[in-house]
Parts: structure tokens; sequence; C-alpha cells
């Protein structure tokens, strides 16, 4: 018979039982729908172990390795330790190595931590003050030897945890980080797609780390790259990007400029109307979308009409939290 | 393969099983979101649950494994209903569901049984 543990509660699933039995049957309230592995509404994840495979089927690629599940389909072969989504509340302290402006309203922030922590490339985590103030920011660069992770700030009017980076973080101040989140992130196999990367103001922040990470593990596809900005002022890394495109063949980057001080260096108009319409069909294609919400989920849709796979796109909309 | 072996499968089985559902649910899921009639009955507020659902309807049709009840059938679309959703918009799906098969060279005696299936659930699914 294996355990189930969630929370600080242990629980020991009866022969035949799948995961969502054993905790309904002791009270834990998990959402859940089908019963049958499709709805995805009793998605949990596994701490310890990877789950059974089987338990896997349907779920998103990204989903699969950071190993989640359908509690529903899951008869454990061991011990299980499991979380609902989004309820992993373990934080480690990093500190403050580097600030730069990138434009007039992003801040470039480098963090250092000593605790091990594992992520991907484009995923978030939540930065937190250390009077609690919390917001989710998405790391910018690959997973490296040298222990720090790389964000792109954008000053938001009443942006409280922004103002404050902006204006009061310094160098050397200490931060806490949640785990990483989110499954807008590359993974290999399939070396040879064509990748789409779509993303406005800050949304580079995890294109950048997905661009990295996808050429650090040998992608020989073209990898289209379209960052947007309303004006010449939003866009950065420009220089970075252009030499990345002329250091590797497959690697193609357009800026775009939607306002009226675009020049010739750069595409006019918005970011995701001209990478989409560069293409006849996305059929076979990996999509990318990151950063304003309209544009993430207007692209998502607009992609999957051109014929991409709805399990070949992957999106991160960056929802502005109200501050009070 | 001989005849009785055929006969002896399933009509999930016939279809291919969930590689067939996994091949369908992207090119019904497409033709549902482009037709005006219908479209503002699926809520694409987050597109992979909405697949999700889809692939979960297809599975029945294609008379694969579910748990379905008619009562969960009849809550799940008591608002849509609310919102004004008829027979001509079941009948409008039931079009993409042929028209998807159709798509995937399944031969026309398997695509009655699907619709059959599907057919089946209208009541339910319209709260009558």
């Amino acid at each position: 018979m294996q355990n189930i543990t969630i929370g600080e509660s242990t629980f020991s699933c009866q022969p035949d039982e799948t995961v969502l039995e054993t905790l309904l049957r002791e009270n834990v309230r998990i959402p859940n729908g089908c019963r049958q592995g499709l709805c995805q509404a009793c998605m949990m994840r596994s701490l310890d172990n990877p789950p059974p495979a089987p338990a896997q089927t349907g779920l998103k690629d990204t989903l699969q390795k950071q190993n989640y599940f359908l509690a529903c389909i899951c008869h454990p072969e061991q011990d299980m330790t499991v979380a609902l989504p989004n309820q992993q509340g373990a934080s480690i302290e990093a500190v403050v190595t580097q600030k730069q402006r990138l434009t007039p309203d992003i801040i470039r922030l480098v963090v250092e931590y000593q605790t091990p922590f594992n992520f991907f490339a484009g995923q978030f985590v939540n930065l937190k003050r250390l009077d609690g103030l919390t917001r989710s920011y998405s790391i910018a660069n690959i997973p490296q030897h040298q222990n720090i992770l790389e964000f792109h700030i954008r000053r938001l009017p009443d942006g409280q945890f922004s103002n404050w980076v902006h204006d009061e973080l310094v160098v050397g101040e200490r931060l806490m980080l949640s785990e990483a989140q989110g499954t807008c992130h590359y993974l290999p196999g399939r070396a040879e797609q064509p990748l789409m990367l779509v993303g406005t103001g800050s949304g580079l922040a995890p294109l950048y780390g997905i661009l990295a990470d996808a050429l650090a593990q040998g992608h020989t596809g073209p990898i289209h790259l379209f960052h947007g900005s309303r004006d010449l002022n939003g866009l950065y890394f420009i220089d970075e990007m252009r030499e990345l495109a002329e250091k590797f063949a497959n690697v193609h980057y357009t800026p775009c400029v939607s306002g009226a001080d675009g020049d010739s260096t750069h595409a006019r108009g918005r970011a995701h109307d001209i990478a989409l319409s560069s293409t006849e069909s996305l059929s076979g294609w990996r999509v990318f979308l990151c950063g304003h919400p309209d544009m993430v989920n207007q692209t998502k849709r607009m992609a999957f009409m051109k014929g991409a796979s709805m399990s070949d796109i992957y999106a991160d909309a960056f929802h502005v939290i109200q501050g009070k | 393969m001989s005849e009785s072996q055929e006969s002896s499968q399933s009509l999930y089985e016939k279809l291919g099983g969930e590689a067939a559902v996994n091949a369908a649910v992207d090119i019904f899921y497409r033709k549902v979101l482009s037709d005006y009639r219908i479209n503002r009955f699926f809520d694409n507020s987050d597109m992979e649950k909405q697949a999700a659902k889809q692939k979960a309807f297809l599975t029945m049709a294609f008379g694969g494994p579910n748990n379905y009840s008619g009562t969960d059938m009849r809550t799940a679309h008591a608002h849509l209903v609310k919102m004004g959703l008829n027979d001509s918009h079941f009948d409008a799906v039931m079009e993409h569901l042929g028209a998807t098969l159709t798509e995937l060279n399944v031969p026309a005696d398997l695509i009655a049984q699907a619709a059959a299936i599907a057919e089946s659930t209208r009541k339910d699914i319209l709260g009558k």
C-alpha cells in the first residue's frame, strides 16, 4: 500500500484506488470533473519522484517534465508527496548583484542565490520584498553554474513593486524567491522544428531565456524572434539580438515598432501582426508568446487557427496586479 | 485482419483510439472556433481547458471510455442553455464532427456510428 503525502498529512492509498479517490475519501478538497483523465481539473504535482507515466497522458510536455499528473488516473507505484498547482510555498533568499537601466522604464535586475534552485529558462518566480510585497517576474537567463537569475522589470505607473525596484532597491539588498513556475519554456527534442517567439515590452525577458536555452540545447530549426513596442524607446537588447542573429544562421530577429516613431531599421506595426503575416501556415511550428495579456490571448487563438497545434503553443500573459 | 476480428473490435478501437482523438481535436476545435453560429458558446479565455473539453467530447463520440452521466451533461451545459443554446447549435456541432472525421478519411459507416453516439446526448445537453 502506498502513502500519499499532501501538506502536513499522509494518507494510505487503498489497492485499486487512484490518488484522487484517496484524497476525496479523506475529505481533502481537490477540484475534479470527468474522473477519466480528460478534463484536467484534478491536475496535481508530484514533489518527490516522477509520477507514473500513464497518469500524465494528455498533459502538455512542459507539465509532464515538471512532474504534473492527473490525480483521477494515477495509481501510485510508490509513496508520493503531492501538491495542488501553485501550492508550493518554499522560498529562498537572494541578493541583488546588478541593476542596470535597459529602457526608460525597464530595469535589468540580477540576483544571486546560495540554496540549490532549479528552473527552466522562461519560467517565472515570485519576488518577495522582505515586508511581504510580492510580484511575479520571468527569468531571462538560462541555468548556469553561477547561481544567478536575471529579470527585466518594467515600471508600471502605479506599480508598488516595480517603482520600489526602480527607485529604491540597491545592489546588496536581499529579496525572497519562490520556486520557479510556469510552463512556457523550451524542451529538447524535435530540434528541427521552426520556432516563433513573439513578445511585447519586457516579454522579451522569458523569450531571451527560451532562445538562449534552445541554442544551448542544439536547436537546428529556424528560430524567429519578434519583439514589439509602441515606441522606439521600449525596445532593448537590439544589438545583442542582432549579434545572435549574425552568429547563428537559424536565428532571425525582427524588432517591431507600432507607434509613429519607428524608422527603417525596424518593422512598422504590431509584433504579433508582423509575426503572423510572415508565414503562410504555422502547421508544425512551436510558438512562444509572452507579454501583454491581450496580445498573448489574441495571438494564441490566431496561431492556432493558422495551423499550430494547441500542444505546440506556449504562452505567458503578464497580468498586472493592481496594487493598493 | 479477418472479418471476425474486425467485428469484435469496439468503435473506439476501429477509429484508432486515443491517437485518433488527438488527431481530431485540433481540426474539430478549429472548425468550432471559426463558426460564427456557435463560437460564442465556447469560452476561449482558457483555450487549453476548452481543448481538453473538446477532447472529452470526441472520446465519448468515438465510443471511448467516459464516465459522464446524463445529469453531468445537463449541469455542465445549463448556463449555455440560458444563453440560448438550442437544436440549431447542436446541429452545427454535429456538422463539424462529421466534417472532421471525413477530413481524417474515416469510413462513412464509422462516422455514422460516432454521430449516433453524439446524437444520443442531445436532450441532456439542451436540457430537454
